[in-house]
């Protein structure tokens, strides 16, 4: 028989699990944790003037122009989407496939997945170049007729794709949550604490009654996030699949799409467990080296399937007869942007090879590298989906190069600004363990456990 | 605002006598007790007698709403407030609705299944009288309140110290 490795180590007593997973919400913060989060303060700072200088001289300042219309902004909006699609696998899909090891990194992926998506959205919003208008995105009541969207468009898909995808991950993060806060706010010792934490936990108090509705309920938000977050990334893709464009054109892009989003969310994923392990050591008995080696088995195997896409697309623009897609894939590979390509390939490719061997997969120095590269790889290849298509379609007299400028460097670099502020908060201010999640699976894998 | 009760309450240390008391507790005939638990104990509903989660049928419901919210809107304001020919497509073009008619299924049906959480266990709850402030954390209780019928101060306390509680003591519930 096949023996099951301990989810938690070190023997731990239910109120070992409160203590250690609360510790950094309840002690004063380190000098590592006080300068990470300077740094990203200070980029968060860049990005919002970066931002503001381009929402007050217009879209003139990024590279985008004709006939490469897109770029920085929705490239990265994609990167971002795809990032919390791994957190949503993490807490919704492996949670209906009784998946336990999910339990130790649920909570931080589903942090990972709001503030992600929150990054992600500022993204289309000033993309439109009249953010002051954005609210014309939704159909409302207006003396314009009333003259409502147009719900024939992937772009209104994406609208409401992507609001209701941040709504329900936000509720089931914070549904999640809520005993948690409860935890904290009968440990507080001061008043304040006590007044917030207590508002946050709405009175919870773990009737068995309150526990029967509340697993019901996580069972049915895990069910409908599970055709949701797939639902996000194929609407996502129709924004390219809908048009004509060569090289966007393809029936592949929803899967293709949805793969590659957990490839790079895991990426991301691995990436902060790692620095959440080296910063708070007592983490380590509960995301252990077992959970990590998961996840990079995961990496590997989305890897393949994202590589498989590749060469799927190549075969299928030969196969089609269809001059220009022929020319738009070997454009890619060998145009003025096959940089680009080569980069996407190697990292995406090639880099989670390692994984197949067992002590890379279970080394953090081998699979923090490798989750970087995984991220890099996954950013380039929707610069290569957006700006290689773009660049050269139909008519040669329309073909150009996409002007990348400072702005959009800055823009993009930014975007990691806000996101590891709203993440270094939420270490420090919220338990980044379920407690109430971790301790029913205390036993699993010991003498008795099941 | 809510009223809470007066009653009795026993502190447990462990999952197994939490379980084990809810289970007598239930057998005496008590219907109206709690039990408290810093997490949800597998086997708690059976020992209590809490019968299956009505949320399902909110969710499905809600569901359906969302579904036919999302139909009649696109159709209604696509199709007959305001028609606009786009692109030669139909005024109706009902595979292009699909995606919002899904998204809206998941809104309704997420949002109304967490309003349900709330009205089931009473949420938002100003300040609550806690128990004891370690049932969050490591600490199982039952509580059974005074207007139980059969409620009788000695004798539930006696079953409680014979059940192999850490203490037992009057709280507010």
């Amino acid at each position: 028989m096949i023996k099951r490795n301990p989810l938690v180590l070190g023997n731990k007593s239910l109120a070992d699990v409160t203590n250690d997973i609360l510790e950094p919400t309840e002690t004063m913060p380190g000098k590592i944790w006080a300068g990470m989060m300077l740094s990203a303060n200070v980029i968060f700072a860049g990005y919002i003037v970066a931002i503001a200088l381009v929402i007050s001289f217009g879209m003139g300042l990024l590279g985008v122009n004709h006939p490469v219309g897109w770029g920085t902004m929705i490239i990265t909006f994609v990167f971002w989407i795809g990032i919390g699609h791994a957190g949503t696998l993490i807490s919704a899909i492996l949670f209906l496939f009784r998946q336990k090891w999910r339990t130790s990194v649920a909570r931080t992926a589903e942090a990972m997945t709001v503030f992600a998506v929150m990054t992600a959205g500022i993204f289309p919003l000033i993309h439109t170049g009249r953010p002051w208008l954005d609210y014309w995105l939704f159909p409302y009541p207006n003396q314009r007729g009333p003259l409502w969207t147009n719900f024939r468009s992937p772009l209104l898909w994406d609208v409401f794709a992507v609001s209701t995808y941040a709504t329900v991950s936000i509720v089931f993060w914070y549904i999640g949550l809520v005993p948690d806060f409860a935890t904290i706010r009968d440990r507080a010792k001061n008043k304040i604490r006590r007044l917030v934490y207590g508002s946050l936990s709405l009175g919870w108090r773990g009737t068995a009654r309150d526990w029967s509705h509340y697993e019901m309920l996580y069972l049915l938000l895990a069910g409908l996030s599970t055709p949701l977050v797939l639902s996000v990334h194929t609407i996502v893709s129709f924004d390219f699949a809908v048009s004509n464009v060569p090289g966007w054109h393809t029936t592949i892009f929803p899967p293709y799409f949805v793969a590659g989003a957990i490839f790079s969310g895991f990426g991301m994923v691995v990436t902060l467990m790692t620095l959440v392990r080296i910063g708070y050591p007592k983490f380590k008995d509960y995301i252990t080296i077992d959970h990590m080696e998961v996840m990079c088995k995961i990496i590997m195997a989305t890897g393949l399937m994202v590589g498989y896409a590749y060469g799927s697309e190549f075969f299928i623009a030969w196969y089609s007869g269809n001059i220009y897609e022929r020319f738009a894939f070997i454009n890619r590979a060998m145009g003025p942007y096959a940089w680009s390509y080569w980069i996407m390939v190697s990292c995406n490719v090639i880099t989670p090879q390692v994984f197949w061997v067992k002590r890379f997969r279970r080394s953090i120095p081998v699979m923090f590298v490798a989750s970087i590269f995984v991220n890099i790889g996954m950013w380039f290849e929707r610069f290569v989906i957006t700006v290689t298509s773009l660049h050269r379609d139909f008519l040669p007299a329309n073909w150009g190069q996409y002007q990348w400028s400072i702005y959009d460097a800055a823009i993009l670099f930014g975007s990691f600004g806000m996101f590891l502020t709203l993440f270094l908060l939420y270490l420090r201010l919220f338990p980044a363990i379920s407690i109430a999640e971790i301790k029913p699976v205390l036993n699993v894998g010991k003498e008795g456990g099941h | 605002m809510a009223k809470y009760k007066q009653g009795l309450a026993a502190i447990f240390l462990t999952e197994e006598q939490a379980l084990q008391a809810a289970r007598k507790t239930r057998e005496m005939g008590f219907q109206k007790f709690q039990a408290l638990t810093p997490y949800p104990v597998h086997g708690m509903e059976e020992a209590c007698g809490i019968t299956r989660s009505w949320i399902p049928y909110v969710t499905f419901g809600a569901g359906l709403v969302g579904l036919s919210a999302g139909l009649w809107f696109t159709w209604w304001t696509s199709a007959v407030n305001w028609p606009i020919n786009v692109g030669g497509k139909p005024f109706f073009s009902l595979p292009a609705f699909i995606p919002i008619c899904f998204e809206l299924t998941v809104l309704f049906a997420a949002l109304c299944s967490v309003g349900s959480l709330f009205y089931a266990a009473g949420l938002p709850k100003i300040d609550p009288p806690i128990i004891d402030k370690d049932l969050s954390s490591h600490k199982f209780a039952i509580f059974i309140p005074v207007d139980e019928p059969g409620y009788n101060e000695q004798k539930v306390q006696e079953m409680f110290r014979a059940l192999g509680a850490a203490e037992v003591k009057k709280a507010e519930f």
